[in-house]
């Protein structure tokens, strides 16, 4: 039923269906990147493609939106 | 390329409800959205068996159902654009797909409208929207301990939900007088009997339902350990706080509308009983740019019951204005449905007044307490902003930066407006999706075909 992904190398469950950003809160990874000024923790925020504090990118991607992008087995995802 | 008779962005209760009475009548209809699956933010249904199904779930999967035989439903689409051609629209979608059509129905819904404080950007804290997206949408819980703070009647089946699934929730913190619906006279619709029923839910798992509350700092290291919820007055100014540890808030002041793309065409906007722009339309669900019409929280925030309404209205008036300039305010509309609609926006704008956001949350903010979370503008920002003269969102914008970062004001312009003190202004966005220069080059090569 779940298959993996990794984030930064580390080995991630996730569901079919479930959106990487989704699949990272509930592996408890809740802050998987910085913000350019403050070096504040960012992660999930609006969750539905809004706020685009959760920026990821996948498989060497353009940066996209974690809480929109859909988690598919072997995605390689990496985070600023 | 195939020119559609009409094109749906938005896949939600308003967006099928107007594909689906547009399709019945015999038209071309195409249905845009960006979901996996239609659904909006209302109907977010798992793939899984033993989920107990959202009320009125059923009823909306045979609408989708019935509009999947007789329509095309393009899902996963980011319209981040619509042009206007001689015969029509176009609707750009991010990664070059692109309909066309004769006319244009706006159903993009809408998103929380969560208000700042000390602590709101830590990881952890999320919006009301977010939390209940996690939740039904991808079966993950939220937190293993969840505040839930904010106002309005969204709050309950956000709260009610995570404690169910097993959540913890040590308290739903109401910034208004809570009730004050429940000595409504339009308490005769179901929405209030709907309250009641998540209240008593709370009530059986024990937790605290406490009004005149609110949280007004979140703490935490790299991540949200503690909130300070306070006793507010009616003004919302604080009376006394005491710290709640939790690992999650899901907060929410309400819903902003998506405009971006009635704004794009150059639809008229009103400001909505509390000040929040929506798109002008008539009795028909047009707007005020011909061939353009909408329905659901873009023409003013009043929940999937109003906004199925409001599509299937437009659907009506849609297919009445086929090949000839339509001649009545909302030909081919049955007068049931108008008076329905008539009832609940009646309802709309009683919630909107019963759960207003009070000036009192501006004490909340410290200097260094981020506004614009994208920029990282603090409220100094925008006060020096002031300073320089800035008396509006616009102009507070352009002298501290807040609102010009990857989601252009869509979180902070809400609180930038109150804070630069003008009013709410509509928004304008050129795009409404970040772009490549790809699909930026597609949009330059379509043009000379029209």
């Amino acid at each position: 039923m779940t298959f993996e992904i990794t984030v930064d190398g580390r080995p991630v469950p996730a569901r079919p269906g479930q959106t990487i950003g989704a699949a990272l809160h509930a592996a408890g990874i809740r802050a998987w990147r910085t913000t350019r000024v403050g070096g504040r923790p960012r992660g999930l925020f609006c969750g539905i493609g809004i706020c685009f504090d959760c920026l990821i990118s996948v498989n060497g991607g353009p940066v996209e939106r974690a809480c929109l992008a859909e988690a598919r087995p072997g995605d390689e995802v990496t985070t600023s | 390329m195939t020119v559609y008779d009409l094109a749906v962005v938005g896949g939600g209760p308003a967006g099928v409800a107007g594909a689906l009475t547009a399709a019945q009548r015999g038209l071309r209809v195409v249905l845009v959205d960006s979901g996996v699956r239609p659904g909006g933010q209302y109907f977010r249904h798992r793939d899984v068996p033993d989920e107990p199904a959202t009320k009125g779930f059923e009823r909306f999967a045979r609408q989708v159902r019935a509009l999947e035989d007789r329509a095309d439903v393009m899902t996963r689409r980011q319209v981040w654009a619509v042009t206007r051609e001689d015969d029509g629209f176009t609707v750009h979608c991010l990664g070059g797909a692109a309909v066309r059509s004769r006319r244009l129905l706006i159903a993009t819904g809408a998103h929380d409208r969560p208000l700042p404080f000390p602590g709101w950007d830590l990881p952890g804290v999320l919006t009301a929207g977010g939390a209940q997206a996690l939740l039904k949408g991808h079966g993950v819980v939220a937190g293993r301990r969840v505040v839930v703070a904010g106002t309005g009647p969204f709050l309950l089946p956000v709260a009610a939900g995570l404690a169910a699934a097993g959540a913890e929730v040590p308290g739903v913190y109401e910034a208004n007088g809570g009730l004050g619906l429940a000595r409504h006279p339009l308490l005769a619709l179901d929405k209030a009997g709907e309250a009641a029923g998540y209240l008593a839910a709370l009530a059986r798992r024990r937790v605290p339902y406490r009004t005149r509350h609110a949280v007004v700092a979140a703490h935490g290291d790299r991540e949200l350990e503690a909130v300070t919820v306070a006793r507010l007055d009616r003004d919302w100014n604080v009376l006394s706080a005491r710290r709640v540890p939790c690992d999650t808030l899901a907060t929410g002041y309400g819903f902003v509308p998506q405009l971006d793309l009635g704004v794009q065409l150059g639809c008229a906007t009103r400001p909505d009983a509390d000040g929040t722009p929506v798109l002008s339309v008539d009795a028909a669900q047009r707007t005020t740019v011909p061939g353009v019409w909408a329905a659901g929280e873009p023409t003013g925030v009043g929940g999937r019951h109003l906004a199925e309404i409001e599509g299937r209205v437009a659907g009506l008036s849609i297919a009445a204005a086929r090949g000839t300039a339509p001649a009545t305010r909302a030909a081919g509309v049955p007068d049931v449905l108008l008076r329905r609609r008539t009832r609940m926006r009646a309802f709309a704008a009683a919630l909107l007044a019963a759960y207003p956001v009070k000036d009192g949350w501006r004490g909340w903010l410290r200097d260094d307490t981020v506004v614009c979370r994208c920029e990282e503008v603090p409220l100094a920002g925008i006060r020096e902003a002031r300073e320089l003269g800035a008396t509006d969102a616009r102009s507070a914008k352009l002298l501290s930066r807040a609102g010009m970062g990857w989601c252009q004001g869509r979180v902070c312009a809400y609180p930038v407006a109150c804070l630069a003190g003008g009013g709410q202004a509509a928004p304008r966005r050129p795009i409404a999706q970040p772009v490549t220069l790809a699909d930026l080059a597609e949009l330059t090569l379509e043009e000379p075909h029209d």
